[in-house]
């Protein structure tokens, strides 16, 4: 076992840790910091498989930005373990049951496609090496072969902030 | 490292994701556990993609397939970070018009 | 020439339509104009295809396939042959004096209502065409249930007054009875033979085993004897009294009565296979015809007498059927056609005459008053007694000879019934006319001869009546008999009848010395002191025609009804009635109970969407050992 499967289950462990930690704290505040915690496992999985550009945008976007609206939200709403609404038990027991149904089907389908083919059995992916991860190799393409979608997606986020403005907006004439 | 365990990892994420959406009752907790499964999904992208790199390398030592793999996961963050400004806006007009973020106030769908 | 058929009921359909659904904006005169300019339109195209069949035979019309299935197909098909075109000329033909006639009798009804009445008897007539036009037993099926319904309509037409709307519910009712029997017919025959077109029926006709040979006509019968008034469903057309006494010449006359006669004659490739029907027919027709005979001898109401008079001779068509006369039979419908509308009609005139008085005994003496209706009641009364040269004798000769050469007993009792015919018309001629009046001063203030619309069909009846035997000559007599040579492509010629001439002079002979002798009688015994006490024995029991109704009523209506009443306060209360509650509050419950999966919550919807989710990758990744499991449970 070397160092890089070392981290590999490591960044596992912490990942579904952190990710159960949302779930189960009952302050919103908590649930945002151990979310941020998964997004900083997720990033090192990235560099694992050695896509940097990737990595960074994961932390930055999400851990940097997006969790910092989250909170700034929650704190705007003054959300707190107290008033946080609880659903009955057996809802949730019935979105646990649902929820654990879904896992169990579907690892068992990867499970089964394990033995129907050794092919299958036996891709890996890449950890460590390969360069197309690289921030030169991604821009090349990103501003070569996709820059129409970029460009459209800059047009994307202009419509998001517009309609998070108008959303947003306090109703001058509320009804 | 083999492809199945991305696979179970990610599947074990997303299902965490779905659960929680379907056991927590605050809008915000909701839509951070959809973050969660967008991530889970991002990262099985990524493995993907660099699974198609390594088959593709035992023949070309240049080969840059798995390329298009990451770009996806690049504009899935870039749709997700619109979605999160548009969704919180929405958020935070229901807590102004209910002063709550209870998703089960939202039963408008019954009439 | 061909699509010339379409008008034919084109023209009273038009009418019914503008009548029905203008009757609250167009005139009294207008409505008599569109209703009788319908019927002659259609006589005229009538008349041409007459001509047009004598000269080039006949021919089938179709319109189009109504109903199609695989192969079995029946078509919207009108067939113009000899046979049709004779009822046509009858139909179109009385039907239009009768139209004449009702402007006038009816002329004191509301605008709205003389509409309606306008337009029943339009639809009334073009039934009676569909009926008679049909190519197929579904047509004439469809014509038939028309004729059913325009009898109800028009029987009930004063459906303000609940007796008349008995009689009509009763004559629909037995109409009914009769009518089952007629479908059941057609589906054997669809059944055996896959088609129900004339042509192919007949054709085919040799395929059918004796058995159903004889129940196919067996149940065609049974729809005669609804429609035609026969024992044991006949009781409905004396009460069909309760309408417009011109709608009773309709009936009695042109339409309605006369189909069961021309079915079986239109079906006589059938009949004439099969020994046993043609005995029945011929036995019911001579029981109708004489038990109806002995009832009009006492009754007095004045249509009630001609309506048993109808019944009796229908039995006697049926006679003519049943020994294989079938163009005697269509000769007597011409032929009563012509007598029988002229008697209703004068009758009509004597009713109007007498403001809606029915009851001979309050009548007597009218010979002076109203002299045209006399004169031609008179006429058709000879006629309908059997006197030569007029148009009944022939027709009712025609079938006591085939009759005599089929069994010398039924020619016996038809003569029977004949002078009884003849008996009972001149009791009624006698009381009626002769005599001395008996009704109040003021109805006899107000007596008057009818209006020219009321008179002129009269006269025109009378002619017909006179001289309608005369196309029927018998060679013995020295004619041709043309009515015979003319319907022979369609009828099967009647057994030749082994009667020596000398006999048949003698039977002609004997029947008319009798019926001369029961005329005589009636005349001396009635015209200076008519009945006017109530009878007593067994002359009440006739003058309450034999209890029928009430037997029928005993026998079959009472059982009914107890039958009725325990289904519904029994077996609907506590088996139906609790059923059916009982799966709208299952429903009701169950509803309510799944009316909280659509909470409208979002998580609820999740979690049924997640739930689906796992379903789908179960099936789709497991589909076999799925089925396999279910296999193993099922």
């Amino acid at each position: 076992m070397n160092i890089t499967q070392i981290l590999f289950w490591f960044l596992s462990v912490l990942a579904l840790v952190s990710a159960l930690m949302v779930l189960l704290s009952k302050n919103p505040v908590h649930s945002v910091l151990w979310l941020i915690v998964v997004f900083f496992a997720i990033s090192g999985h990235y560099i694992l498989l050695n896509a940097q550009f990737l990595a960074i945008v994961n932390l930055i976007v999400y851990a940097g930005a997006i969790m910092v609206l989250f909170l700034f939200v929650i704190m705007l709403m003054n959300l707190s373990a107290d008033t946080e609404p609880q659903k009955n038990v057996w809802m949730k027991l019935a979105g646990t049951i649902a929820g654990g149904c879904f896992l169990i089907s579907a690892c068992n389908v990867i499970y089964n496609a394990q033995n129907v083919s050794k092919e299958i059995a036996a891709k890996t992916a890449l950890l460590n090496q390969g360069n197309i991860g690289l921030i030169g190799n991604l821009g090349k393409v990103l501003f070569k072969d996709y820059v129409v979608p970029f460009e459209i997606s800059s047009v994307l986020f202009l419509s998001a902030i517009v309609g998070a403005v108008v959303i947003g907006k306090k109703e001058k004439n509320k009804v | 490292m083999p492809i199945q365990y991305y696979i179970y990892l990610s599947l074990a994420l997303f299902s965490i994701g779905i659960v929680g959406v379907l056991v927590r009752r605050n809008a915000i907790i909701v839509f951070m556990c959809i973050e969660l499964m967008l991530n889970a999904v991002n990262l099985l992208l990524l493995a993907f993609s660099k699974m198609h790199y390594n088959t593709a390398l035992l023949t070309n030592k240049e080969t840059t397939a798995g390329t298009e793999g990451q770009l996806f996961v690049f504009f899935i963050m870039v749709v997700a970070a619109a979605e999160v400004s548009v969704g919180l806006a929405i958020i935070v007009m229901m807590y102004r018009n209910i002063h709550s973020v209870d998703v089960n106030f939202l039963n408008r769908l019954k009439n | 020439m061909n699509k010339l058929v379409y008008l034919v009921p084109l023209f009273p359909l038009i009418g019914f339509l503008i009548n029905g659904l203008g009757r609250k904006s167009l005139s009294k005169s207008l409505i008599g104009i569109i209703g009788s300019a319908a019927i002659l339109a259609s006589f005229v195209v009538s008349v041409f295809l007459f001509i047009d069949v004598k000269a080039h035979g006949a021919s089938v019309v179709t319109a189009f396939n109504f109903i199609n299935i695989d192969t079995f197909k029946i078509g919207f098909a009108f067939q113009v042959d000899q046979l049709s075109s004779l009822f046509l000329l009858i139909i179109t033909g009385i039907g239009f004096l009768i139209h004449v006639y009702s402007t006038a009798y009816m002329h004191e009804e509301k605008s709205e209502h003389f509409a309606r009445y306008f337009a029943y008897l339009n639809l009334f007539v073009f039934s009676m065409l569909l009926l008679v036009l049909g190519a197929n037993y579904v047509i004439m099926f469809i014509g038939w249930e028309g004729v059913g319904l325009c009898s109800y309509l028009l029987i009930g037409f004063w459906f303000k007054n609940n007796n008349y709307n008995y009689a009509a519910k009763k004559a629909f009712v037995m109409n009914r009875i009769g009518d089952l029997g007629f479908l059941l017919a057609v589906f054997w025959l669809i059944a055996k033979l896959g088609t129900v077109n004339y042509a192919d029926v007949f054709a085919a006709a040799n395929i059918l085993s004796k058995f159903d040979v004889t129940a196919i006509t067996l149940l065609l019968f049974v729809g005669a004897m609804g429609k035609s008034a026969q024992i044991p469903l006949y009781t409905w057309l004396p009460d069909a009294m309760a309408g417009p006494t011109p709608v009773s010449a309709l009936i009695h006359a042109a339409t309605m009565v006369t189909a069961g006669i021309y079915m079986i004659a239109r079906s006589n490739v059938l009949y004439s296979m099969s020994e046993v029907t043609m005995n029945l027919v011929a036995i019911i027709g001579l029981a109708t015809a004489l038990l109806s005979a002995t009832i009009a001898i006492k009754q007095n109401d004045i249509k009630k007498v001609l309506a048993y008079s109808t019944v009796s001779q229908l039995g006697y068509m049926f006679l003519g059927l049943g020994v294989g006369a079938y163009t005697g039979a269509v000769f007597h419908v011409m032929t009563h056609a012509f007598f029988k509308a002229l008697l209703f009609l004068g009758a009509g005139s004597v009713i109007h005459a007498m403001h809606h008085e029915q009851d001979i005994r309050n009548m007597g003496g009218l010979k002076k008053k109203l002299p045209i209706t006399h004169a031609t009641f008179l006429l058709g009364c000879i006629a309908i007694a059997g006197i030569p040269p007029f148009s009944g004798f022939f027709s009712k000769d025609e079938i006591l000879a085939a009759a005599y050469a089929h069994n010398p007993i039924y020619w016996g009792l038809g003569v029977a019934g004949a002078a009884m015919t003849a008996f009972y018309m001149f009791r009624l001629y006698a009381t009626t006319f002769l005599g001395t009046f008996r009704g109040t001063h003021d109805q006899e203030h107000h007596l008057h001869e009818s209006p020219k619309a009321m008179t002129i069909p009269l006269i025109i009846l009378s002619i017909l009546s006179v001289l309608g035997g005369l196309v029927g000559i018998p060679e013995i007599l020295g004619g041709h008999h043309e009515l015979h040579q003319y319907l022979s492509k369609v009828l099967i010629s009647e057994k030749a009848h082994h009667i020596e001439h000398s006999t048949e002079y003698m039977l002609m002979a004997i029947s008319v010395a009798i019926a001369a002798l029961a005329v005589i009688f009636a005349i001396v015994h009635f015209s200076k002191k008519p009945e006017l006490k109530d009878a007593t024995g067994i002359a009440k029991a006739m003058e309450n025609k034999w209890y029928i109704d009430e037997l029928y009523d005993a026998v079959i209506v009472r059982p009914l009804e107890a039958v009725a009443v325990f289904l519904k306060n029994i077996i609907e209360k506590s088996g139906i009635d609790a059923f059916v509650n009982g799966v709208g509050k299952f429903v009701n419950y169950s509803s309510r109970q799944l009316r909280l999966v659509q909470s409208g919550q979002v998580g609820n919807c999740i979690l049924i969407m997640v739930l689906s989710i796992v379903i789908f990758i179960l099936l789709w990744f497991y589909d076999i050992s799925i089925i396999r499991l279910v296999d193993k449970f099922f």
